[in-house]
This record gives C-alpha cells, structure tokens and sequence, in this order.
C-alpha cells in the first residue's frame, strides 16, 4: 500500500514560501494536521475521491466556459490552511482596502477632493479606459459603491500575504467557494471532520442583505434580481448559483424595460418594478444609451434610473477607475489619506511606466519582470518576462513604449505554493487568494475563506481559470467561540425571535415511539 | 377488492420507501451541518437526531460518524434506511403478482446493493450511499407513477407514504421546533428539499416563523404536513366509495381530516407558539390513523365483523 510518505516522494521546496512545509520539508506546525491526515491515505485512495470529485462537479455544472465550451473548474483534494491568526490580518488588511476605494469612489463622485490635495493625479483618473462620467453625480441611496470586492492576494518568500490587484467590478468565483466546501465535506468528509473550518454558507443571506440595504430610499420590500449576460457568458452557472440561493429572478437585459426612469421586468403578471439590480455585465454592455451603443445584452435607460434614485446598480457604475492597475500603486497613499491608518497589506513592488526614467529602467530588465496592462482582467495580456521569449518581449517593448499609461510592470514574485494532486502523487503548485467582502454600508463582512486559485502546470505562475488554473478549499481556522450572527436579520425581527422560544409546555420525553409494520 | 394481505404489503412499501429517503435526507443534511459547523455541539446534535428518529441513544456512540452508521445500516431496525429498505423489499416479495415488474425490479435490485453501498461508504463516507437512496427513491416513485393503474394498490401505497411523510415532517421540525437546538432552520428546510422553494417564496433570510408556516401550511409544497394529509385524505376517499351523504364513517379519515382542518383554519401567526402542542397532537393523529387503516382493512376477522353488523 502507497502511503503520504511516497505521495510526496520527490517533493521539493524552493524559493517560493510553501504552505506546508518549512526548508527542511518538515510540515509547518498549523498544517500538522493536514500532513496527518493525508498521511493514512494511499494513492489509490485519493485518485478514487479525485474521481468522484470530478464527476460531481459535472454532474451539478459547476463549470465555466472558455470560448464557449462549458469546462469544469478542477478542484483540488488538498485543501489550503489558513490559521486564525493570519487570518485576521487578511481580514483587516481587506476591510481597509475596501473602506478606502469606497471613500475614494465617494470622493471622485463628489468634488474629488483627494486630486485637488493632489494625493493622485487628475490625469491618471481623466486616462483610465474605466473612467465613467456617467457616474459622476450618482448618489447610491445607503453610500455604498462597493457592494462586492475580490481583492486578490498572494503571498511572497518570506510569507508575507500581499495585495496584487483590486476586483472592484463584478468579481466572480464566491461560487466555487461554496461549492467547493459542499464537494470537499462529501468526498473527504474525515478530512474536514479533523479540522475545525469556518463555514462558508452564509454568504448568499449575506449578499442578500447587502443588496437589500441598497435599496433606494422608501421602498420597503425590495425587488431584488441579479442581471446575468446570459448561457453564453463564462460565470453564468454562478449567476444562477447566486440567484437560486438568495430566491430572487436571475434576469437578461430583454426581461427589462425602463420607463419614466424606473426598472421594470416583464413577468406573466405584468411589469413588475426591479428596486435593486445586482449586475454581472460590465459597465460597457450595461446601457446602451451611456455605453456601448451596439449591445443588447443590457437594458437602455438602466443609468438615468439610478441617477434618478429608483433604481440601485450593484455594483456601482464607474467602480473601474479605483480598480485600474496603475491607480492601484496609489492604494497605500490614499489608505494614509482616507483612514489615517497604515496598510495592513503590503502591495506588491510596481514600477509606473509613465516617468521616462522608470520606463527606461524597466525596459532595461524587461526580462525579470511582469508585465500586465492596467485594465486586463483574467491573467489578459500579461506578459512574464522570465518566461516569455525574446520575440514576445520585443513585441512588448513596442506596445509599452507606444502607451505607458496602459502598463505596469512588478518585479516576478514566487507565489506560495501548496501541495497538489497531480498524477499519483503530490507536488508543489502556485496558489493565489481571492477573499470576497460584501458592504452593506453598516460594515463590510468577509466571507472565511475566499477563492485559492491553483496554477496546475509545473512552475507556472498564472492560476487564471481561462489559463489551465484549478482551485482548492480554503480552511479557515474557527476559533473557540462562534461569532454572533447578530446583523443578519433585521434589528425587529430579531428582537421578535430572541422572545420567542417555543413555549416549553410539556417536557417532551423519549422521543415519539415509531410506528412499525406488526408481523 | 384486493387481499388485505396485499393492501397491508402495498402500504408499508409506501410507509419504508418514503421512511428510507427522508431518513437520508435527515442524515446527509445532519453530517453537512456537523462537518461545516466548528461549533457545534456534536454529541448533543446526535442525541436529538437519534431520539427523534425514535432509536434509543444509549446503544450509539454519539457521534456524527456512529449516529450515522446506526441511522444507515442498522438492518435490524426498521428506523434506519438499510432496515427500511430491507423490509420493503420483503413486503414487495410478499406481493409480487400485485406490483409491475419494473418496481419489484427497482426495490430487490436495491435491496442487493446495500452490501456494496456499506462498504464503499464505510471508506469514502456514507454520502454516496445517502444519495443512491435518494436516488433509488425517485426511481421508485417515478416508477409508481407512471407504472401503476390509479387502483386501490395504488391508494394503499400512496396512503402510506403520505402518512409516513407526516409523520417523517413531524419529527424533523420536532428535532428544532420542540427544543429550540438541534439544526438550525436552514437545514431543515434543507432536509425536505424546501429551501429554494422557500427563499423563491418568501425572498429574505430564513425566519423560523415562516418555516414553520411553510413546512406545516403551505398548499403548494409536496412535502409540507398540510399537503401530505390532504393526499392521505383523498386515497382514503377513493378507498371507500360508499361514504353517506352525512359524516365520514371511516375513522382513519375522520382523524386525518380533523387534522388538516385544525391546520387549514389556524392563524399563521399562532403556529409558532402552538408548535409542541400541535407536533404532538399529529404524531397521535399519524400513529392512530395508521391504526385505524390496519383494524379496518389488514386484518378485521370475521367476528368483528359479525359486531359490526349487529351494531
């Protein structure tokens, strides 16, 4: 019988911090038990709960689509470990990250008082191919820009988690996050029963909330629905995920209508007023009459309705420029100038290309950096200096010289790795982490957890879905204590159901005895 | 007119299969919780689990691992899912001429499963075999539904899944409702496949007023104790075509209507509070009912019958 100890024959550590184990390959104290537990396991073993792994996934669509074709996103046996502790600086370091583009988005709306104190420059905002002047003026009736936020961290040699890039958008992936968690407790349930892991499930009652605290300002009972691009978009099985477990209408552009600046979707029982649009097409397609003029994926009309305070777009139109990658280097200053706190997480070294200097700097040593244009999501464009050829680099060379502003370069980190399933053993992979936070404008919630990304090719850097990544559970440690679920239900609800525990009349002894066939 | 030897085997077909899934359904959504929950009191969440399910808690090792071995294999006891299945498939061999061969093929086909299926699960874990039930179970109904001519087999089988799922209901929101612990509201909405009708119904967070509403009350849900009566209701109905133009002779049905109305005409509001009182009242209605069913049509014997006549 194969053991862990031939699963992680040959397994080596190098630059990059592994989550396991330390430079000597000896497990790392708060993964003890994770390597116990995956030490009674043989190869066998773990390729029969890959297998089933798989098969559920696709038997439930968890899938995404790459050019079209609906793909499962491989899920990793090996769970990652996040300790309390290092979680609650993730936490914190994410909430001020999210406080701060709130205020900054806030501010931009407003006068744009942090350009005239000149912490970043009018330029950089007025340049961003995000900059939406349609946004300017909009007042979301509970303050809150930022409903959802991904903010992708990674975490360099020394262990350090650092910030690589805001999601402020429509970031996706919460959805693999749950299921991820659902798949994990049925193929390897002892696994998870040895360890004590925050749940996860309360993410959808959370979103949900959230998005009904946005509601425009008198309407009691919103009508809340998510607006998906339809079958043929990538995320779409989280679109339906999402709308599914919060019990709201996943709807297209061509269920709505507006008129008299007021959202209305087309239902067999007449129109029906939409209060709240939980939106997951970007700001392009979103309105015609604002956007792009030659798309029919949104709804004309969608914009005046929110300017006009009857409709709430979730998330906020124009949230593009505070997640542009070069604003991006600005973060830690407005962290200073917003909140007067000093970030909890690092960003990552980033060189901006604008200053003559600097370019010429970088391009000297164009080979040992990254290379991403500042509006590509999903690993787009990106160019790894180690890794390209000297075609592509010279390629790059081009481009970055023709549009500076469009690029940032950052020096090539090794991303922690954590041991994989590949093949019949066990062997270092890159991973990412992706934590989401909901704002409901009382406070922004983390979900414990997030999405890590697994980059499933030998040395590769790019855990991207589009680009062969996977992904793996993430465990965050529980402490002693639940924490109170106390802002979950409304303030008089709650009130309600604390009083009302069931009248304990009669004491209800052994239990109802069963009524069975007699023979 | 049938035996009532083969309306008796019909019956408790429809009482074991529908006993079988909901168990499942109660045990998968029971480990889930304990697994994703750090905090919960495991010990005490499978005392309860147990002592609703009516098996006794001293002989089991209350843990998520022991609680779900006993409620899944457990042959000799009916209450648990292998139990169940077992003794369906004994019912359906005592009346195989009375079934279409296709049901009698889906339950002896499961009934030679269960070794491989306690195997497996005893190495991956028993949420494989929990959901083989729940699949076997579909099929089964499916087949029932498509395979069976509305007849008075048909009845007695319908009648006894709808009294076990009552029955099934019953205990599940005694497991929460009665104690105030036990698995929080979600879950078991989620037991009884009713969460998403829920959220699609209700659209906000789960309030155990309205789950209780909704599981007890609602019309539409299949799997709510006010519809499951109401189907229970109609089979005895179509059983006994000769009923007066005043009263309902049949005891069964008497039981079970008064039931459903004391349901169907209480205010919402006051469901909540009435929850223990109410729970108990239909586990007596259930248990009693299904008595009444047996004295009237599995074995009265001539004598009683001669009483009844002379009364």
């Amino acid at each position: 019988m194969t053991t862990v100890a031939d699963l992680f024959d040959g397994y080596a550590v190098g630059a990059a911090w592994d989550e396991v184990f330390d430079t000597e390959l000896r497990p790392r104290s708060s993964a003890q038990g994770l390597y116990d537990a995956l030490s009674v396991l043989s190869a066998e073993d773990l390729h029969g709960r890959s297998v089933a792994l798989a098969r559920a996934f696709r038997d439930q669509g968890i899938t995404f689509s790459l050019s079209g074709e609906e793909r499962p996103f491989p899920l990793d046996l090996v769970p990652r470990l996040v300790p309390a502790l290092e979680w609650d600086e993730i936490e914190r370091g994410v909430v001020q990250r999210v406080r701060t583009l709130e205020a900054f988005l806030a501010d931009l709306a407003d006068v744009g008082q942090v350009l005239l104190d000149g912490i970043v420059p009018r330029s950089l905002v007025l340049s961003s191919a995000a900059y939406c002047r349609a946004a300017y003026g909009i007042k979301p009736a509970n303050g809150v820009r930022v409903h959802v936020s991904g903010i992708d961290l990674v975490r360099d040699e020394q262990g350090r988690f650092r910030v690589l890039e805001d999601n402020l958008r429509t970031p996706s992936g919460v959805s693999y996050v749950l299921e991820n968690r659902r798949a994990m407790a049925r193929a390897f349930p002892e696994l998870l029963a040895s360890h004590r892991v925050r749940p996860v499930t309360e993410y959808p009652a959370r979103l949900l909330a959230a998005l009904r605290a946005a509601a425009p300002a008198g309407v009691d009972e919103p009508n809340v629905v998510v607006l998906t691009p339809g079958v043929y978009n990538s995320a779409y099985f989280e679109h339906t995920l999402l709308a599914r477990s919060m019990g709201v209408q996943l709807v297209e552009g061509r269920d709505l209508t507006c008129r008299d600046n007021t959202v209305w979707m087309r239902t067999t029982a007449g129109t029906q007023r939409v209060d709240v649009l939980y939106r997951r097409i970007d700001d392009d397609f979103l309105d015609p009459l604002h956007f792009r003029s030659d798309t029919v994926v949104g709804c004309p009309g969608l914009v005046n309705a929110a300017r006009a305070g009857r409709v709430t777009i979730a998330n906020a139109v124009g949230n593009g420029v505070a997640d542009d990658k070069l604003l991006y280097t600005y973060v830690p200053d407005l962290i200073r100038y917003y909140l007067g706190e000093e970030p909890v997480l690092p960003n990552v070294e980033t060189f901006r290309l604008e200053d003559p200097d600097v370019l010429e700097h970088a391009l000297a040593r164009r080979d040992e950096l990254v290379w991403k244009p500042v509006d590509g999501s999903g690993g787009k464009g990106l160019v790894i200096g180690t890794q390209a050829t000297e075609e592509t680099l010279m390629d790059l060379d081009a481009l970055v010289r023709a549009d500076p502003r469009g690029w940032i370069a950052q020096r090539v980190l090794q991303l922690s790795t954590s041991p994989t399933h590949v093949g019949d053993r066990l062997r270092p992979r890159h991973i990412d982490l992706r934590p989401f936070a909901v704002n409901d404008g009382e406070r922004v919630w983390v979900l414990p957890g997030g999405l890590t990304r697994v980059a499933l090719p030998e040395g590769s850097l790019v855990v991207n879905s589009s680009q062969g990544g996977g992904s793996k559970d993430t465990w965050v440690e529980a402490g002693p204590e639940a924490p109170v679920a106390h802002d979950l239900q409304s303030p008089g609800r709650l009130a309600r159901t604390a009083i009302r525990k069931p009248a304990s009349g009669r004491p209800i002894s052994p239990g109802p005895t069963r009524q069975d066939q007699q023979q | 007119m049938m035996l009532s030897r083969v309306a008796e085997g019909l019956y408790w077909i429809g009482r074991y299969i529908e006993r079988a899934e909901d168990t499942a359904r109660l045990l998968e959504v029971h480990i889930n919780a304990m697994l994703e929950d750090p905090w919960v009191d495991e010990s005490a969440a499978c005392k309860d689990v147990l002592r609703v399910m009516g098996l006794a808690e001293a002989s089991v090792d209350p843990t998520a691992a022991g609680t779900s071995r006993k409620l899944a294999f457990a042959r000799d006891e009916t209450s648990s899912i292998c139990g169940a299945l077992i003794a369906a498939r004994e019912n359906a061999r005592g009346v195989r001429e009375a079934l279409s061969s296709e049901l009698w093929e889906c339950l002896n086909a499961t009934y030679h499963t269960l070794d491989a299926q306690e195997a497996s699960s005893e190495r991956y874990g028993p949420f494989g075999f929990l959901r083989y039930v729940r699949e076997r179970a579909a099929t089964f109904t499916g087949l029932v539904d498509t395979s069976m001519p509305r007849d008075d087999g048909w009845r007695f089988l319908v009648l006894g899944r709808s009294l076990e799922r009552v029955d099934m209901t019953t205990r599940l929101l005694w497991v929460r409702g009665g104690r105030g612990s036990g698995p929080s509201w979600t879950e078991l909405l989620k037991c009884c496949s009713a969460y998403e009708a829920y959220l699609r119904t209700y659209r906000s967070a789960v309030d155990p007023d309205r789950v209780v509403e909704f599981l007890v009350l609602d019309r539409l849900f299949p799997r709510s104790i006010f519809a499951a009566l109401t189907q229970a209701e109609s089979c005895l109905a179509g059983l006994d075509p000769t009923a007066g133009r005043t009263g309902v002779g049949d005891e069964a049905r008497r039981l079970l209507g008064r039931a459903r109305t004391d349901l169907e005409f209480r205010r919402a509001a006051d469901l909540y509070d009435d929850l223990p009182v109410l729970l108990d009242g239909l586990q007596r209605t259930c248990a009693e009912s299904g008595d009444a069913v047996a004295d009237r049509y599995f074995h009265y014997s001539a004598s009683t019958s001669w009483a009844r006549e002379a009364g």
